[in-house]
């Protein structure tokens, strides 16, 4: 379980986040939605703590991630999160299978020979085959969206933080990916958190969801409740995705 | 008016200031990730490749043609002086090896490769594979910056070596062909009056350069903000940089070098 409380960060006289507290349960799949630089991602930045939140505390498990003073210590921690990026970040100068395989050789003891055979079942899973020997600059869009979405699951993680996975996306390959998510929590058991500003997709595939708006989650609930909600932020928001009230 | 002007100098010197405070906890850092993590080799060899042996061919011109010219103006200018081209030899080798190998090889290494490291670790940065770097259990220091500071290390005292050997030989070949100075009388000139402290003088010297040349190029890269034009702004910084460096450190390590009789 990821706790989180009066999570705060702030850049310059920004207060992005603004004393955020809510916890991600076991197995779910949470949404943060809202608009455009309303700070969905420096959220999901500051769980892992590729961002240090200003005020505030995340625990993972447990463990108080501002607490963490090592190195060696954060990245152990980190080894229980997968995170798709939203352009993907496969490392250009590296194969599509070494990429995937990335993680295992930094982040585990898994002999080098057991990589093909894990990197095979990953890209299968995410839909891919005969890739491995592919650069990142040879793959579509959504070819890069499924092998990143590889590499993030090739250590077997406990959580998978997805940011914006369908922005700059066609329709096609948002269904695909969308089903990618939710097949990852059903085959995986994993938690998920996904922030984006897809109104459509985060109340078809979560199962809480929450509004970020001027750094406060103004409305935490399931979607059915979401499409419910009076909350006026949540039905502009709602308005402007041409989702109506039920 | 003059309060907005030293707002403005102000505000250049506190960005100075943090600049380099930021680049001495890079330094720091890659001190640390060099002695407490397994060594990155294959990446550090791919480095030393894209460095040092991308580098030669043009480390290898530039020189070859600084030597002719040096032997040309030299031969030229004794001969004005006392009707026959003396010392040519000495004359070459002296620059070569102790300013103009060392100087030149590092321009040309920071103008080339300089700008590959700038260019491809601020193109990670703005496309968050750096990030992905930590994501993935790796941390950036360690796995790009250590490598490449290893192989501007290794690769530019080596190169420097080329291209005093290289200009030595462009000044033989115009000092038989053009000034009529046999061979031997031209090698004998060098050997006369050079000593292995003149060698050293220029050899040592690369290491500075190719510790401030890396500093800059990778400072640079993971400091780069804003896409492609980013990109592109922190690569020309970072050659402008380097090489506004290498000229003012060459003036102050001479200067020691000299003063301990280097």
């Amino acid at each position: 379980m990821i706790e989180i409380r009066g999570l705060t960060k702030v850049f310059g006289e920004h207060r992005v986040l603004d004393g955020i507290s809510v916890d991600i349960r076991e197995g779910e799949l949470f949404s943060v939605i809202g608009p455009s630089g309303m700070g969905k991602s420096t959220f999901i930045r500051c769980l892992m703590r590729l961002l240090k939140p200003d005020a505030g505390s995340v625990k993972v498990d447990g463990q108080e991630m501002a607490s963490v003073t090592s190195e060696f210590t954060l990245a152990k921690i980190r080894r229980s999160f997968g995170y798709l990026f939203q352009e993907g970040a496969l490392f250009d100068s590296l194969t599509v299978f070494e990429n995937v395989s990335f993680g295992l050789k930094y982040l585990t003891d898994i002999p080098k020979s057991e990589y093909p055979r894990i990197v095979r079942e990953k890209l299968a899973l995410v839909g891919l085959k005969d890739v491995e020997e592919l650069k990142p600059a040879e793959l579509s869009v959504g070819m890069k969206k499924r092998v990143a979405l590889a590499r993030s699951i090739a250590v077997e993680p406990k959580y998978i933080l997805y940011d914006e996975p369908t922005t700059g996306l066609d329709p096609v390959t948002t269904g695909m990916v969308k089903d990618l998510i939710t097949d990852m929590r059903k085959k995986l058991g994993v938690t998920s958190v996904v922030v984006t500003h897809d109104m459509n997709l985060a109340l078809e595939i979560s199962s809480r969801v929450a509004m970020l708006n001027n750094g406060k989650f103004v409305e935490v609930c399931e979607p059915a409740c979401f499409r419910r909600s009076d909350n006026p932020e949540v039905r502009e928001f709602m308005r402007i995705s041409h989702i109506s009230k039920e | 008016m003059r309060s907005a002007f030293a707002e403005k100098v102000g505000r250049e010197f506190m960005d100075l200031a943090m600049a380099m405070g930021r680049t001495a906890l890079m330094v720091k850092s890659v001190a640390f990730w060099s002695f407490r993590s397994r060594f990155e080799a294959g990446e550090a060899a791919r480095q030393a490749v894209k460095i040092g042996v991308d580098s030669f061919t043009v480390t290898a011109l530039t020189s070859f043609f600084t030597g002719m010219v040096l032997a040309l103006q030299m031969g030229q200018s004794t001969k004005n002086l006392f009707n026959e081209p003396i010392y040519v030899g000495t004359m070459v080798a002296f620059s070569m090896l102790k300013e103009l190998g060392p100087v030149l090889t590092s321009i040309v290494v920071a103008g080339r490769a300089g700008a590959v490291v700038t260019a491809e670790i601020g193109t990670m940065q703005v496309t968050e594979q750096i990030d992905a770097l930590y994501t993935l259990g790796t941390n950036p220091t360690r796995y790009l910056l250590v490598p490449r500071y290893l192989a501007f290390m290794l690769t530019l005292p080596l190169l420097t070596v080329f291209a005093d050997f290289i200009g030595v030989i462009g000044g033989c070949i115009v000092g038989v062909v053009k000034l009529h100075v046999p061979t031997s009388v031209y090698f004998d000139d060098i050997f006369t009056y050079l000593s292995i402290s003149d060698f050293m003088h220029g050899f040592l010297k690369t290491y500075f350069f190719a510790f401030m040349i890396a500093t800059v190029s990778c400072y640079k890269g993971l400091n780069t903000r804003g896409g492609a034009e980013g990109v592109g702004k922190s690569t020309t910084e970072a050659v402008v940089i380097s090489m506004v460096l290498v000229m003012v450190l060459d003036y102050f390590i001479s200067a020691f070098l000299v003063a301990v009789g280097v």
